[in-house]
């Protein structure tokens, strides 16, 4: 047994480190990106975090937002898994390991987001004196690092009997998948408490926080999926039905729905009642005392989710593949804006003391944001090289005769 | 602790006689001159002396949180705290670690009837507690309104202090309010911050890993990070160091006023109450049923910053 674990983490390996000019072609870039980054943390670990354009009015930026979005992007893994395995839908049950993969990709990004934030990476360790239960931060590292693991579980498993050409043992990992069901919601509600539990930021401190979270993770993170379906079906020559596609472009059309509906509720509430507490949500939408960096942006993610919006559910549009296609990389771009910076930097403007002060990205933290969206790229890329194959039955322990 | 009167005490408190002992052991050593003739060296070269700024050495690495250290602990990193800040400084420094005071608890009132915005608070607080000149970090933040409202969203920290008090305008000067329910403590999530028994919340810089949730949760921005290596220069440098106020912190920790544990649990009274010049600042104990603390909390129309957060601040506002 272990034996033929080592032996499929080599064949899988191996696997990895074939492919055509392309695929090298794009190995290289990511890693590229990779190295690019690398050398800008290595500058902000010199320097400190005054290499990043955050200041203690704006303690957080670009990559806690990045962290904020990819939580969710890792949760709507479950949008493949209820419908594989609650409601038995065939087409989607074929595809959902490549699904839970990228889960897995997704939370190293996520991981890696915190690490790159954090004052003192070489203090790691002290998270053995765990603030628990009372700070969401330590909630948050449990289910983040529990869903990996289940995740990582999940997949290695199943791929690891089909390479040994068994049928996988249902009581060995359905228990683990419905659990994972209930941790990837879990994920995304905890991360939305971090914000919501919090008195001090007005701008955040809403009941709707958490469904929003989850609504624009279920719109975004599909969307995501059928970019890497189509992917997979177009140059990897994996047999993804139409089917399992169509169903996927549902669920967004009804997600991407609720989260607009939600975000509009948030609006009309905050402005209507035109309290004090509104000024983040004024700062955001019409700028603020003659600050406005991030009106653009939001009215320009605003725009891209209902246009997918309307591309998910017009038949005529989405008929055409490629239509739907750019509506997906719509929704994705718009839930990251909204939900990213458009959802962090509103809650520090104004600044608790009512101070306006405006926040953009380093070029350091671009290049290191930039190189984690990369490794990402390039960890699901890998995953799937192995898993491709093991899937498709052509990788396996035991070779059958050629038919 | 807590007297009615100005601090001029007329028999030192202990605190004072070992402060006393301090400066003239510094005196004596001459290592006070000396680090005077360095620094307009330094001031010339590098200017300034950092902490933080090379890799951890496996002590710092290693060493356990604050409340796990045995006495015998903290006398060795104390000295190896000494030890390192002359090496690098050539300032002769002193840490102490004073405990809290059986019964105590501390509180503030500040009146804003006769603030008059000078910012000397500002000032005294940056000398007593190390904070860094360039880039400025201040713990204090002084509040320029127009009279006729409270909206700290129409307050500005930026305004000239030649000409104050500005006509028609006051001044509300914000520091940690020590809240009894403090959201910082409960955001940490490596237990780094914690409240004490006489009400101070402190950091332990050498616990924190920098991920500042503190600095988000804190709804009076009274929490600073080090976004660089902290640099104060030689000569501004107090020797007299609490672990858990004064001493050096390092590149990526939170850390956040204190009320000068290291003087007032030694019976001295904060160096921003010392520094005002309009006596608007008033501090003690409010276990103290004579202090003047109380009376003016039991006997003025006080308020507290943002009483609807239920952080039960200990920094009381006041007009007289």
């Amino acid at each position: 047994m272990v034996l033929e674990f080592l032996r499929f983490l080599r064949a899988s390996g191996g696997a990895m480190m074939r492919g055509s000019r392309n695929y090298y072609l794009w190995l290289l870039f990511l890693v590229a990106w990779i190295a690019l980054g690398v050398l800008a943390y290595l500058h902000q670990l010199n320097v400190g975090l005054v290499a990043t354009n955050m200041v203690d009015q704006v303690p957080w930026g670009a990559y806690i937002a990045n962290f904020t979005y990819l939580v969710g992007m890792a949760a709507a893994a479950v949008m493949l898994v209820i419908p594989a395995y609650v409601y038995d839908d065939h087409a989607l049950h074929e595809v959902v390991v490549l699904g839970e993969l990228m889960a897995v990709a997704v939370l190293v990004m996520c991981l890696s987001f915190v690490m790159v934030d954090i004052g003192r990476p070489d203090r790691f360790w002290h998270f053995v004196r765990f603030n628990w239960p009372a700070s969401m931060l330590s909630w948050d590292v449990i289910v983040l690092n529990g869903y990996l693991l289940l995740n990582f579980y999940i997949t290695t498993y199943l791929l690891f009997s089909k390479f040994r050409g068994k049928k996988p043992d249902r009581k060995k990992y359905v228990p683990f998948v419905f659990l994972a069901i209930g941790w990837a919601v879990s994920i995304h509600t905890v991360t939305a408490f971090l914000y919501s539990g919090m008195g001090a930021r007005p701008h955040w401190n809403a009941a709707i926080l958490a469904p929003r979270f989850l609504a624009s993770a279920f719109a975004a993170g599909p969307s995501m999926v059928i970019i890497a379906l189509t992917v997979i079906r177009d140059r990897m020559g994996f047999p993804v039905k139409d089917k399992a596609i169509d169903r996927l472009r549902q669920i967004v059309a009804v997600t991407m729905m609720i989260n607009l509906f939600f975000f509009f509720s948030e609006i009309f509430t905050e402005l209507y009642s035109f309290k004090e507490h509104a000024a983040s949500m004024r700062y955001l939408l019409f700028g603020l005392k003659g600050h406005h960096l991030l009106v653009p942006y939001i009215w320009a993610a605003v725009t891209l989710d209902v246009f997918a919006a309307i591309v998910f559910v017009t038949p005529r549009l989405h008929k055409n593949h490629n239509v739907l296609l750019v509506g997906c990389a719509a929704a994705i771009v718009g839930v990251w804006v909204e939900k990213g910076m458009g959802l962090v930097i509103p809650g520090f403007v104004p600044s608790p003391l009512g101070e306006v002060v405006e926040y953009a990205p380093s070029f350091t933290e671009f290049c290191v944001s930039a190189a984690i969206w990369a490794l990402g790229a390039l960890l699901y890329t890998l995953l799937l090289k192995a898993a491709v194959p093991i899937e498709l039955g052509k990788l396996r322990l035991n070779p059958e005769p050629a038919e | 602790m807590a007297r009615s009167d100005p601090p001029t005490p007329s028999v030192p408190t202990p605190g004072e006689r070992v402060e006393k002992l301090v400066e003239t052991r510094l005196e004596e050593s001459g290592s006070r001159r000396t680090f005077l003739k360095l620094a307009g060296l330094a001031a010339a070269t590098t200017a300034v002396s950092g902490c933080g700024t090379s890799a951890p050495t496996s002590e710092e690495f290693f060493r356990q949180h604050y409340k796990k250290l045995t006495p015998e602990d903290k006398e060795r990193i104390f000295r190896l705290i000494e030890d390192e800040t002359l090496a690098r400084t050539g300032v002769a420094t002193h840490i102490s670690d004073p405990p809290p005071i059986d019964g105590v608890e501390f509180a503030y009132a500040l009146n804003l009837s006769v603030c008059n915005g000078s910012r000397r608070c500002v000032e005294a607080c940056a000398r007593e507690n190390n904070l860094p000149d360039d880039p400025e970090m201040r713990y204090i933040r002084v509040l320029e309104i127009d009279a006729g409202t409270l909206d700290l969203d129409e307050s500005t920290p930026n305004y000239g202090t030649d000409k104050v008090p500005a006509k028609d305008k006051f001044y509300l000067p914000v520091q940690c309010h020590q809240c009894d329910h403090p959201p910082c403590v409960r955001a940490c999530p490596v237990g780094a911050t914690w409240k004490e028994p006489d009400g101070i919340v402190v950091v332990d810089y050498s616990w924190c890993i920098g991920c500042r949730f503190c600095v988000v949760a804190c709804p009076y921005f009274a929490r600073r990070f080090n976004w660089q290596a902290p640099t104060v220069a030689p000569e501004r440098i107090n020797p007299n160091q609490g672990y858990l106020s004064n001493r050096p912190r390092f590149k990526g920790v939170v850390e956040k006023c204190t009320f000068c544990l290291h003087r007032t649990r030694k019976g001295r009274m904060p160096a921003c109450l010392e520094a005002c010049p309009t006596g608007a600042r008033k501090f003690g104990n409010l276990n103290d049923p004579n202090s003047e603390i109380r009376h003016i909390i039991s006997t003025k129309r006080v308020y507290v910053l943002k009483e609807e957060l239920a952080t039960l601040p200990r920094f009381y506002y006041f007009f007289s």
